[in-house]
C-alpha cells in the first residue's frame, strides 16, 4: 500500500535563506508522525508547502501514491489535507456552530452544521456545545473547535502545529486520546512540536529537521530525550576553550522573581533567580515562548509589576523602576522585535536615537537636530550600518543593518549591563559576526552582558555561563566548559533534576 | 477586475494627491446632487467653492468660521497623533463658551470697567480653563477607571449642552429678556477686538494661527511632542523607551480641551455676544474632519479649516439663493471624509487592472 503522504526533494528558497533543502518525508496511513526541530529549522515552511500556502521551487508531493500539485489551501482540503494552526482563527462574539459555518459552503444550513458539529465531537469524545459563544470557551475548548472544524472535512491527513503550546497538562492528555482514536480510524497525523517527551509518548515515527534539511527519521519510542535533542540541535561542537575568567562584582541580580502571565498566550514566571557579573556573558537558552519575553520585559522595565527587591541593578532595587530610570543606572536593552519596539518604523534613524539617548536634548526639551543627526551618523559609521544616512526611515533598512544600528545605539551609550534578545535573528553571517564581536568587546570592557537566544551555537560562542529557560522556570547554571548539547537540549524540555519530577503548568 | 497591490513604500505623491482627489470626488458628487435636485450644477458648485471667497466681507466670514475650526482641529490632531481618540471637542468648546461667556456676563452685570484688549487675554484664559476641565474629566476617567475615551468624550458633549441649557434657562437668564432662554447681551468692552472696522473677523484668528505654529514647534522640535508621537506610532516602542502613556494621555487631552475651550470663548464673546441654548454649532465635530483632511498636520489643519468653513458658508448660500437646505454642507463634509479615507488606500496600495485571475494563479 502506498504511503498516505510522500514528499521527495522539497526545496524552497527565500532571498538569502534556503528554508527547505531537498526535504523528503513519508507518512503511512493511520500513522502519527512527528516533525521535530528548533524554530527556524524549516518545519513551518514544509507544512505550508503541504497545505498549499507556499509553492515549493522543486520537489514532488504524492498523496496515496498519486503525484499532486497543491496550489492553495482549498486544493489541500479537497485532497483531504486539513491543518490546525497554533493561533486560532475564531470569531469570539458568535457561537461555535456559526464559526464552523463561516468556513463551509453556503449551501449548508446552520441547523445542519450544528448537528454535524455535535455528531463529530461525540464521535471523537470531544465535549463541545455548538451553541456556546466562543468568548466563553477556554483555550483548550477553542482548540477543540478548530479540531472539529478540521475533522468535518473528513481529512486523510491532519496537520497540527504545536497544538499543546497553549494547553494545560490534563487538556494535553485529552487531546492525545482524541488523536489516537483519529489515527486508529485511518487518518494520518503530522504532529509538529519541539517537546521531546510528548513526541515520545504520542508518535510512532519522527522526522527531525535542522537548518532546512532532514537530519534523521527515527522511532521516537526507541530514543532518549538526549539522543533526540542531539539530532535536533546538531553535532557536538568542538570542546570550548576555557576563557580567562574575568568576572567582576555582581551587576544584576534577580531573586525569586515570580509573575503571573500578562496575557492568555503568555507564560507565568516562576521563582526565577540568577546573578550576572561585570565582565561576563550569561546566555539564556530555550525554545521561544517559554518565558523569555516575560523575563525580558521584567528586566527592561516594560513590565513593572515585579517587587522592587526582586531585581537589583548594581545593588539598587529596581523591580518597579521605569525603563528610563534603569537606563540612567546603566542598564540598556536591545529587544527581539526591531521594528515597532526597538525602533519606530516610520521615523528616521536620528529620531529613533531619542528613544534611548538624551545627549542631543537641550534644556526645556528642545531637540538639537544638528547634533542629533551627527550622533546618528557617527553610530552609522562606527558600526558600518548600510543606510542612506541619519534621515533614512528605520523601516527602509534591512534587518541586519537595523540590528547593527540598534546595537550601536545601546553600545555607544557605554552600558554597565546590556541585555540582548536574539541578537542575530534574521541577520546575515557578516553582520552576525560583527555583532558577536561587539558583544565580546563589551565583555572585555567590563560590561555585564545577558544574551537571550534560541540559537545554541551563538550562545556557545558568546557565553561564559549558560542557563536554560523552560515553562517560565530557570535551570541551574552551567559553566561554559561543562555545557553539552545533549544536556541543554533535555533541559529545554523543562526536564532537569530535581524539578523534573514536578511538571508545571503548560508553557 | 481591479486588484490592490501593496506598495513597498508608502507613496509620497499620493499622500499629497489624496486630499485633492477626494475634493474632486466630492465636487463630482455635489454636481450630480445639484442635477438631481433640478439646479444648475455649475451655479451650485460656485456657491461652495467661489462665492465664499468673493469680496472682503465673504472672506471675512470664511475667516470667522475658520478660527474655531483651526483651534479645535489642532487639538484633535495632537490627540489623534498620540493615539488618544478625543471626539468630544464640541463639549470642550461649549464649556469654553460657558466660562468665557460667563466671565463676560459677570463683567457686564457688575458694570466692571474694562477694554476689549484688556478683556481679550482674560477670555482666552477663562475659555482654556473651561475646556481643560471638561477634557480633564475624560483623561481622569480613562486614567483612573480605564474608561473608553471615545465614548466618554462624546457623551460629555451632551452633558455640556444640558449644562448650558440649565444656565440660560435658569440662573443666567436675562431678567429683561421677556423670559427668552438667553443671557443679557455682553457689554461692548468685553467684545473681541476686530481686525477691520465693519468686518466680523476678530483677532482670535491671529491666536489660532499662532497656536498652529506653536503646535507645529511642539510636535516636531521638542522632546515632549516626540514622546507623544512615538506613543501613537508604535506603542511598544514607547513602552520600550519608557515614555509615560499616562502623561501622553493627559497632555493630549488638556491641550486639545484648552484649545477647544478658547474657540468656545471666542465664539461666545465674538460673533454671539450672549449665551443662548444654541451655542453648539458643530465646530467641534467638523474639526474631526478638518484634522483628517489636514493630515493631522498643523498647517494642514489651517488649510482644511478654510475649506470646511467655505462648505459651511456654501450651505447657507445655497439655502438663501438656491432654496436648498443648508444641511447640504453636512452631506458634502461627509462625502469629503469618506472619499479621503478611500483615497488614502492609494498611499499604501496601487490599483491594478487585470483580466480574470487564471485558475491556479492564486497567491502563494
Amino acid at each position: 500500500m502506498a504511503d498516505r503522504l510522500h514528499l521527495t526533494g522539497i526545496t524552497k528558497r527565500y532571498p538569502g535563506v534556503v528554508a527547505n533543502d531537498g526535504v523528503s518525508l513519508r507518512v503511512a496511513a493511520g500513522e502519527i508522525h512527528a516533525v521535530l526541530g528548533e524554530n527556524g529549522a524549516g518545519k513551518s515552511t514544509l507544512m505550508k508547502v503541504i497545505y498549499g500556502a507556499v509553492r515549493p521551487d522543486a520537489g514532488e508531493i504524492r498523496i496515496d501514491g498519486e503525484a499532486v500539485r497543491v496550489r492553495n489551501p482549498q486544493d489541500a482540503r479537497r485532497m483531504g489535507i486539513s491543518m490546525v494552526f497554533q493561533h486560532f482563527s475564531l470569531f469570539e462574539t458568535v457561537t461555535v456552530a456559526e464559526n464552523v459555518w463561516l468556513g463551509l459552503d453556503r449551501s449548508v444550513s446552520l441547523a445542519e452544521v450544528r448537528g454535524r458539529v455535535s455528531a463529530k465531537a461525540a464521535e471523537y469524545g470531544l465535549a463541545l456545545d455548538p451553541l456556546r459563544p466562543v468568548h466563553t470557551l477556554s483555550v483548550g475548548e477553542r482548540q477543540r473547535v478548530e479540531i472539529v472544524r478540521a475533522l468535518l472535512t473528513d481529512p486523510r491527513l491532519l496537520i497540527l502545529d504545536e497544538p499543546t503550546s497553549v494547553l494545560t497538562p490534563p487538556a494535553v492528555e485529552r487531546l492525545f486520546v482524541t488523536l489516537r482514536r483519529l489515527a486508529a480510524s485511518g487518518c494520518s497525523i503530522l504532529y509538529i512540536s519541539h517537546k521531546l517527551d510528548e513526541i515520545r509518548t504520542l508518535c510512532s515515527a519522527c522526522t527531525v529537521m535542522r537548518g532546512g534539511r532532514v537530519t534523521g527519521t527515527v522511532d521516537p519510542r526507541q530514543e532518549s530525550n538526549a539522543s533526540l535533542s542531539r539530532l535536533m540541535i546538531g553535532a557536538e561542537p568542538p570542546p570550548l576553550p576555557p576563557r580567562p575568567a574575568r568576572a567582576g562584582p555582581v551587576a544584576l541580580s534577580v531573586r525569586g522573581l515570580s509573575l503571573p502571565r500578562p496575557s492568555p498566550f503568555g507564560v507565568d514566571l516562576q521563582d526565577v533567580s540568577f546573578e550576572l557579573r561585570a565582565g561576563e556573558v550569561l546566555g539564556v537558552a530555550g525554545v521561544s515562548g517559554n518565558g523569555q519575553q516575560e523575563l525580558l520585559a521584567a528586566l527592561s522595565g516594560e513590565d513593572r509589576r515585579a517587587p522592587d527587591a526582586a531585581i537589583r541593578l548594581l545593588g539598587q532595587p529596581v523591580g518597579s523602576a521605569s525603563p528610563g530610570r534603569r537606563r540612567d543606572l546603566g542598564l540598556h536593552f536591545v529587544p527581539e522585535e526591531r521594528l515597532g519596539r526597538g525602533a519606530v518604523p516610520t521615523l528616521s534613524l536620528a529620531s529613533n536615537l531619542l528613544l534611548t539617548r538624551r545627549e542631543s536634548l537641550r534644556t526645556g526639551g528642545w531637540i538639537a537636530r544638528g547634533p542629533l543627526a551627527g550622533q546618528a551618523a557617527a553610530i552609522i559609521e562606527r558600526f558600518r550600518v548600510k543606510a542612506s544616512g541619519p534621515h533614512a526611515a528605520a523601516r527602509s533598512l534591512s534587518g541586519g543593518n537595523l540590528q547593527k544600528f540598534l546595537m550601536g545605539r545601546e553600545i555607544d551609550a557605554v552600558p554597565k549591563v546590556l541585555i540582548v534578545a536574539q541578537p542575530t535573528w534574521g541577520v546575515d553571517v557578516g553582520a552576525a559576526a560583527q555583532i558577536h564581536g561587539a558583544l565580546l568587546g563589551l565583555r572585555e570592557a567590563g560590561c555585564a552582558v545577558l544574551v537571550v537566544s534560541e540559537a545554541l551555537d551563538e550562545l556557545f560562542e558568546l557565553a561564559d555561563r549558560l542557563v536554560v529557560i523552560a515553562r517560565g522556570r530557570l535551570s541551574p547554571t552551567l559553566e561554559r566548559q561543562h555545557a553539552d548539547i545533549g544536556r541543554i537540549g533535555e533541559w529545554m524540555s523543562g526536564l532537569w533534576a530535581p524539578a523534573a519530577a514536578t511538571p508545571q503548568g503548560a508553557g | 477586475m481591479i486588484t490592490l497591490e501593496a506598495r513597498s513604500e508608502p507613496s509620497r505623491l499620493f499622500a499629497w494627491l489624496s486630499p485633492a482627489i477626494a475634493l474632486a470626488i466630492t465636487a463630482a458628487v455635489a454636481g450630480l446632487l445639484f442635477v438631481a435636485l433640478g439646479r444648475d450644477p455649475v451655479r451650485g458648485l460656485s456657491m461652495f467653492l467661489l462665492e465664499p471667497l468673493n469680496g472682503a466681507r465673504a472672506v471675512s466670514e470664511v475667516a470667522l468660521k475658520a478660527t474655531p475650526l483651526i483651534l479645535c482641529a489642532l487639538g484633535l490632531a495632537l490627540c489623534f497623533r498620540s493615539n488618544v481618540w478625543n471626539i468630544g471637542a464640541e463639549g470642550q468648546f461649549l464649556l469654553g463658551a460657558i466660562t468665557g461667556g460667563g466671565l463676560a456676563l459677570w463683567f457686564t452685570a457688575r458694570g466692571i470697567p474694562t477694554h476689549p484688549w484688556a478683556f481679550f487675554p482674560l477670555a482666552i484664559v477663562a475659555g482654556a480653563l473651561g475646556g481643560m476641565c471638561w477634557a480633564g474629566l475624560v483623561a481622569l476617567l480613562r486614567d483612573r477607571f480605564n474608561a473608553n475615551e471615545i465614548l466618554v468624550s462624546l457623551m460629555l458633549v451632551y452633558v455640556a449642552n444640558l449644562l448650558l441649557a440649565w444656565l440660560v434657562f435658569g440662573p443666567w437668564k436675562d431678567p429683561q429678556g421677556f423670559n427668552f432662554p438667553q443671557t443679557m447681551s455682553f457689554a461692548a468692552e468685553t467684545a473681541l477686538p476686530q481686525i477691520a472696522r465693519g468686518l466680523r473677523t476678530h483677532w482670535g484668528l491671529a491666536v489660532a494661527l499662532l497656536a498652529a505654529l506653536a503646535i507645529w514647534v511642539f510636535l516636531f522640535r521638542t522632546f515632549g511632542g516626540y514622546q507623544l508621537q512615538v506613543g501613537g506610532l508604535a506603542p511598544a516602542a514607547a513602552r520600550y523607551a519608557g515614555f509615560s502613556s499616562r502623561r501622553a494621555l493627559w497632555t493630549a487631552l488638556l491641550v486639545s480641551g484648552g484649545l477647544a475651550g478658547v474657540a468656545g470663548a471666542f465664539e461666545a464673546t465674538g460673533p454671539m455676544g450672549q449665551l443662548t441654548p444654541y451655542a453648539a454649532t458643530g465646530y467641534g465635530f467638523t474639526a474631526i474632519i478638518v484634522a483628517f483632511v489636514g493630515r493631522l498636520h498643523p498647517m494642514g489643519c489651517v488649510l482644511g479649516s478654510v475649506l470646511l468653513s467655505m462648505f459651511l458658508i456654501g450651505g447657507e448660500l445655497s439655502q438663501s439663493r438656491l432654496g436648498l437646505p443648508s444641511a447640504l454642507a453636512g452631506v458634502f463634509q461627509g462625502v469629503l471624509l469618506f472619499a479621503l479615507l478611500a483615497c488614502d488606500t492609494l498611499i499604501r496600495y496601487r490599483v491594478r487592472w487585470r483580466a480574470a485571475v487564471p485558475a491556479g494563479a492564486a497567491p502563494g
